[in-house]
């Protein structure tokens, strides 16, 4: 797995080390100064997710070659209480409403694709990609 | 793709003309691309890092490194107010599915819950009923049946909208399955009554006034559930009166007995019948008065029924700034001279 490293989050901190990791990936792979604010920005959301609602967890840059294409991919991964209603937090204005930052449906518009799977009582796994263009 | 280069090169202009003389044209020109770029979902980090990005081009040696720097803040900053944007837009469109999908049920409530207002000899009827919003949370119905008599219906449901107007649904139908038979207007009350005691939830209440009008005899017998007061015209004296009528509120207690009132109409006389949502009008200056209904009405005497309640409906809509508080409805029986 030498194409992925990961950052463990348990406070605050942990947030802005996922962020550089993310970006300097980023950065690597070739992705402008736009997709590196929204790649971060993605990692944030997704960090602070854990960071808040979690516990701990934690956040895996890996980098993506498929037939040609070359991509990040933002994995998080926790065991935390996990997400009853999956449609419900990746609908628009649910998670916002709470004051919980962007949400899901957000991160999902920043990248090109993304993946959830949770369940309650075992924690959630998010994966979300960014191809580079 | 075409439009992000054409874009680049006219901010490119843009930019270059009006540093050049800082003219009012090249700002209102910025104005008509962002219309532009809003219109292509242009997200706002775009524009910052195109505008920096020019600014690397046309100044390569004053466009210092700080200056560069400066705008990976700026950056991220807009990338959060772009994370917004999108999902107002997306919000747009699901107010815009949400809107389309209440204009259906809309409709579908028009069919289920439509009447026609019957044709009698004699007398001269005119209804009319707005929603405040998409779906009615009003309700009328009239019946005509074989031993000349004409059933009214007119309920409220307390609240608006969606949910007042599904409630609707079920107080019609429970009125239908009522047999032919017991249809005195205590017994319309107290049967639904148990219907909605039994079927809604506590918080909704359900007001109504049910009468028949004896063709024959011209003679209106109704009761009434908590709705709002009916009013008698006499034509003769030209004065209105209110028509007595007590009576608890449908869904409160389920023992609840009803009492039936009786007027006898002469010609020329009307019996009118409304929600609460013509008598609580509201303008800036708070509801309207009971006076300026009544003046109203006898502004439009003259017309037919019908011509009344749609004349006294455009004038209160006219008082209210076009924006209804409460679902209107406004019925007039009337028997002809």
């Amino acid at each position: 797995m030498d194409n992925q490293s990961c950052v463990k989050i348990i406070n605050e901190w942990d947030i802005v080390s996922a962020r550089q990791l993310g970006r300097n990936v980023a950065k690597e792979l070739g992705f402008g100064t736009v997709d590196q604010a929204r790649i971060t920005t993605a990692i944030s959301e997704l960090a602070r997710n854990i960071f808040l609602y979690a516990g701990q967890g934690q956040i895996c840059i890996e980098k993506m070659y498929e037939s040609g294409k070359v991509g990040l991919r933002i994995i998080s991964i926790d065991k935390g209480p996990g997400i009853s209603d999956i449609r419900q937090v990746m609908e628009d204005g649910y998670s916002t409403s709470g004051g919980l930052g962007a949400g899901l449906p957000g991160v999902k518009r920043l990248m090109d694709e993304f993946m959830i799977d949770s369940n309650p009582g075992e924690g959630t796994d998010i994966q979300a990609t960014k191809w580079l263009r | 793709m075409d439009f992000r280069r054409s874009m680049e090169s006219k901010y490119r202009e843009l930019l270059t003309s009006y540093l050049k003389g800082g003219s009012e044209q090249a700002l209102y020109q910025s104005q008509k691309f962002s219309r532009n770029a809003l219109e292509r979902n242009i997200p706002p980090e775009e524009m910052v890092s195109l505008h920096k990005n020019l600014m690397i081009e046309l100044f390569p040696d004053d466009f210092t490194a700080e200056m560069q720097e400066s705008f990976d803040i700026l950056l991220e900053v807009m990338v959060g107010y772009g994370f917004a944007y999108r999902e107002h837009q997306n919000l747009k469109h699901i107010q815009q599915e949400l809107r389309t999908e209440m204009e259906i049920a809309a409709n579908v409530q028009q069919t289920l819950l439509g009447t026609e207002v019957p044709c009698v000899d004699g007398m001269d009827i005119g209804a009319i009923s707005v929603p405040a919003k998409h779906m009615n949370g009003d309700y009328f119905h009239f019946v005509k049946d074989e031993n000349n008599s004409v059933s009214i219906a007119i309920a409220d449901v307390i609240g608006k909208g969606l949910p007042a107007a599904l409630c609707m649904s079920m107080i019609k139908y429970a009125m239908d399955s009522l047999p032919e038979n017991r249809k005195s207007p205590t017994v319309v009350l107290e049967n639904l009554n148990r219907v909605v005691e039994q079927n809604v939830d506590l918080t909704m209440f359900i007001t109504m006034l049910y009468g028949t009008y004896n063709t024959a005899s011209h003679c209106f017998s109704y009761a009434s559930a908590g709705h709002e007061p009916g009013l008698y015209y006499d034509a003769t004296q030209d004065e209105f009166s209110e028509l007595p009528a007590k009576g608890l509120l449908l869904g409160i207690d389920k023992k609840t007995k009803y009492r039936e009132y009786e007027k006898e109409v002469m010609p020329g006389d009307m019996i009118i019948l409304m929600s609460d949502g013509v008598t609580e009008s509201r303008t800036e200056e708070g509801f309207i008065e009971r006076e300026t209904l009544l003046s109203l009405i006898k502004k439009y005497l003259h017309l037919s029924a019908q011509g009344v309640v749609q004349n006294v409906y455009k004038e209160l809509e006219k008082l209210q700034d076009f924006q209804l508080r409460d679902d209107f409805t406004l019925i007039i029986l009337r028997r002809k001279v």
